[in-house]
């Protein structure tokens, strides 16, 4: 078993991805190394400009719910999405983007924030990621 | 042998977690990390961290809101 957590993000929630993101540094925090699979709604997420838009999973009551958890995380000094995402990848952390999301969704590319993605791939990739990793986690 | 402070006062999760990872990364061996913050979680993880990455503690006190440890590399 590899000292090592892959999360798939699947959800494109602004809630889910701070826990997939806090999850992910945390695990890199205490010396394990860590992946993240974007797909789906998450790979939108990797779209330029696109990191904080998603509504909240639960009461977002049309952009309302996200708003005022928004100012509570500015109270509570969260950091940022982006800020969240450059510390991964600072600490090591490996971002891959799914392929078959981006051909259904007619996303190319250039249309994401190139700099972030350190692989693209199909759902194999994401097994031989997660086969033997310790912790793996759907988002 | 360098001492590195790390001011993660005001910061929450996972920042105090993060910078001090960081900090360790940068680090040279035998040098002293210093971490001062107030996020109470952080004040038992940052421990933790160390432990998994075996890093001595040197220090672990807390004054009023603010902790400070210090951590060999």
């Amino acid at each position: 078993m590899s000292d090592k957590a892959t999360l798939i993000v699947h959800s494109g929630d602004l809630d889910k991805i701070y826990s997939a993101l806090i999850v992910a540094n945390g695990a890199l925090a205490m010396g394990m190394e860590a992946s993240l699979y974007f797909t789906f709604w998450g790979l939108l997420r990797l779209k330029k400009g696109g990191l904080d838009q998603g509504g909240l999973s639960k009461m977002n009551m049309l952009g309302l719910g996200r708003l005022m958890i928004r100012r509570r995380m500015k109270k509570a000094n969260v950091a940022s999405v982006e800020r969240l995402i450059l510390d991964f990848k600072e600490l090591g952390g490996k971002i891959i983007a799914c392929e078959m999301t981006m051909e259904i969704m007619g996303v190319k590319r250039q249309d994401l924030n190139e700099s972030l993605i350190d692989d693209y791939g199909a759902v194999g990739t994401y097994i031989q990621e997660a086969r033997d990793s310790a912790i793996t986690l759907m988002v | 042998m360098a001492e590195i402070k790390v001011d993660v006062r005001g910061e929450t999760c996972p920042i105090p977690l993060v910078e001090v990872r960081k900090a360790i990364k940068k680090a040279a061996a035998g040098d002293i990390i210093e971490v001062i913050g107030t996020h109470p979680a952080s004040k038992k993880e940052i421990p933790m961290a160390a432990h998994a990455l075996s890093i001595k503690i040197l220090s672990d006190e807390q004054t009023g809101e603010e902790w400070k440890i210090r951590l060999e590399v």
